[in-house]
């Protein structure tokens, strides 16, 4: 989320980057981005143990996460097999549409 | 009041909002789609949230994401502006039965007046004038024997439509009986609605359009009305208030009829009702809108209400803070600039390079825009208003013109030059309007 009130200017002139353009010269791997607004959840319960953890390796189709809207369990599935690099959002924080939650190795 | 509205919209409208609630000192939420990131009402609310990708179906459309965004933020209303989810009664219940309250009227009265013959039906109930029409229409010969009855030319219109989509003139039966058909299946399948009936056809009417402010309890304010003739393909671009077409006893007349009418529906909310006025001067209702208007700052301007922040209020269940009926004083003009082609009204979408707005005496900008600013493709192409106001007609005019030479905006087409065009058209200085302005203008030209 934005933190504001922002001061207003306008932006650079020149296009800036976009996003992980630059990052991907020197982060290894790439991105997994929310599809919803709502509430991260690392695991589907909080008794339960978490979908994955950093280092985890996971198949094509398996939960990583919830984001949960309006009390709706939205599981993030994922679309290749790979392995958890990082965990980029804290458990219970709200996400934005398009926010980075995981980056990935394939 | 609220503690925090966000603002289900975009551009000058989301801005608007904006400041009334800052005015109010209410937090404010913006959401946006991708492209708006970097948008004025994003960074000048006090959180923003993405919602979506850029097409408005997966962003400012997008009901789950939007409540979604709500329950992350913390938000306690939702105002809606006007498009997208604004006359969207489903919208409204669904954020009433999440405990957030819509800043607007109750769902009900939306869905009353949201489809075209229901609503004429309750107009006419409520005491309100009536263009001479027709009933919903069976098939073909029930159509040819309806716009018989009710005498040709005739508006075949769709009942779930609007802003001017899925209307046509017929003048004659053999047309409407090969009409019917097509234009049933348009509207099925543009407003999953295929009823059809038909209206007396004015020639050249002027559309005079009356604003209200109502409680739900029995107070009801009529802030004078609105002269939008000067239309394109039934899409407003110059709004005045008052009109030169009414007199002081037409206009008394009808604050009486509204009143009494708005009074008896139970209406809460800002709202407003469309009026066509035929070549005697005599008014019929089209539709009431149940959402703050784009053209909604000439009003603003002659009578000193500010409408986005008492609709606020009245959501708010709070008192509006005008007593009586305000006085109408002076004369207000609106000029909607939009991102297209001043002559073929291409949109014109792209970065604007360099943008200053014009300034001065009785001038006021709604906008949404700043230089470097990239008015997106997939939105509407209203990037800004430019309102004059001034103690008579003459004066609000001689501030547009000099207003619209002040405005820069580059990078971009604007219609700018059609404004310039029409502020020095002798025609519209002696406020000779009609729907049929713009054609009158475009053959003027081009023999001139």
């Amino acid at each position: 989320m934005v933190a504001g009130p922002q001061s207003f200017a306008p932006p650079p002139m020149s296009a800036p980057p976009a996003a992980g353009e630059s990052e991907e010269e020197t982060v290894e791997g790439e991105y997994v981005t929310s599809p919803f607004v709502g509430t991260f959840y690392r695991a589907p319960n909080p008794s339960s143990p978490p979908f994955v953890k950093e280092g985890s390796s996971f198949e094509s189709g398996q939960a990583l996460c919830i984001v949960e809207a309006m009390k709706l369990m939205n599981e993030i599935e994922a679309e290749f097999s790979g392995t958890i690099l990082e965990i980029l959002v804290e458990n219970g924080k709200p996400v934005e549409y398009g926010d980075k939650l995981f980056r990935v190795k394939r | 009041m609220f503690d925090k509205v966000l603002i289900a919209n975009r551009g000058e409208i989301a801005l608007r909002v904006l400041r009334a609630c800052r005015e109010l000192g209410v937090q404010t939420v913006a959401v946006h789609s991708e492209v708006d990131a970097e948008a004025r009402h994003v960074r000048l609310a006090d959180e923003a949230v993405c919602i979506g990708p850029p097409e408005a179906s997966g962003s400012y459309l997008n009901v789950p994401a939007l409540l979604a965004a709500a329950e992350i933020t913390g938000a306690d209303a939702v105002h809606p502006g006007y498009g997208f989810l604004s006359e969207n009664a489903d919208f409204a219940e669904i954020v009433g039965q999440c405990g957030l309250t819509f800043i607007g009227p109750k769902p009900d009265d939306m869905r009353a007046w949201g489809e075209k013959v229901p609503a004429r039906a309750l107009a006419k109930r409520l005491g309100l004038p009536l263009m001479e029409g027709s009933q919903v229409m069976t098939d073909a010969d029930d159509a040819a024997t309806k716009a018989e009855a009710v005498g040709y030319p005739v508006m075949l219109k769709a009942s779930g439509g609007g802003g001017g989509r899925g209307m046509q003139i017929i003048r004659d039966s053999a047309t409407m009986r090969k009409a019917y058909p097509r234009a049933r299946q348009e509207a099925e399948a543009a407003f999953s609605n295929g009823d059809l009936y038909c209206e007396r056809y004015v020639e050249e009417p002027r559309h005079i359009e009356f604003q209200v402010l109502c409680d739900g309890a029995g107070k009801v304010w009529v802030l004078g009305e609105r002269e939008c003739s000067i239309q394109r393909r039934h899409q407003k671009i110059l709004e005045e208030a008052p009109s030169v077409a009414m007199s002081h006893e037409l206009r008394m007349d009808m604050t009486a009829t509204i009143e009494r009418a708005m009074k008896e529906s139970g209406y809460r909310s800002a709202g407003t009702l469309e009026f066509l006025m035929d070549e005697k001067g005599d008014l019929a209702f089209m539709e009431m809108n149940t959402r703050i208007q784009v053209e909604h700052p000439v009003t603003e301007e002659v009578t000193g209400v500010d409408l986005v922040m008492e609709q606020i209020r009245l959501a708010a269940g709070d008192e509006p803070t005008l007593t009586d009926h305000p006085e109408l004083k002076g004369h207000a003009i609106e000029l909607r600039i939009n991102a297209e082609d001043p002559d073929t009204f291409v949109p014109w979408p792209g970065k604007i390079t360099n943008y200053h707005p014009a300034g001065g005496p009785g001038i006021r900008i709604d906008d949404g825009i700043f230089t470097g600013w990239v008015v997106p493709r997939v939105y509407d192409s209203l990037v800004a208003k430019l309102i004059a106001v001034g103690p008579t007609r003459d004066i609000a005019i001689r501030r547009l013109r000099r207003a619209v030479d002040e405005t820069l905006i580059e990078g971009i087409r604007t219609n700018l030059p059609l404004h310039r065009r029409i502020l020095h058209d002798p025609d519209f200085v002696e406020g000779k309007l009609s729907t049929k302005f713009l054609e009158r203008l475009a053959e003027r030209t081009s023999i001139g």
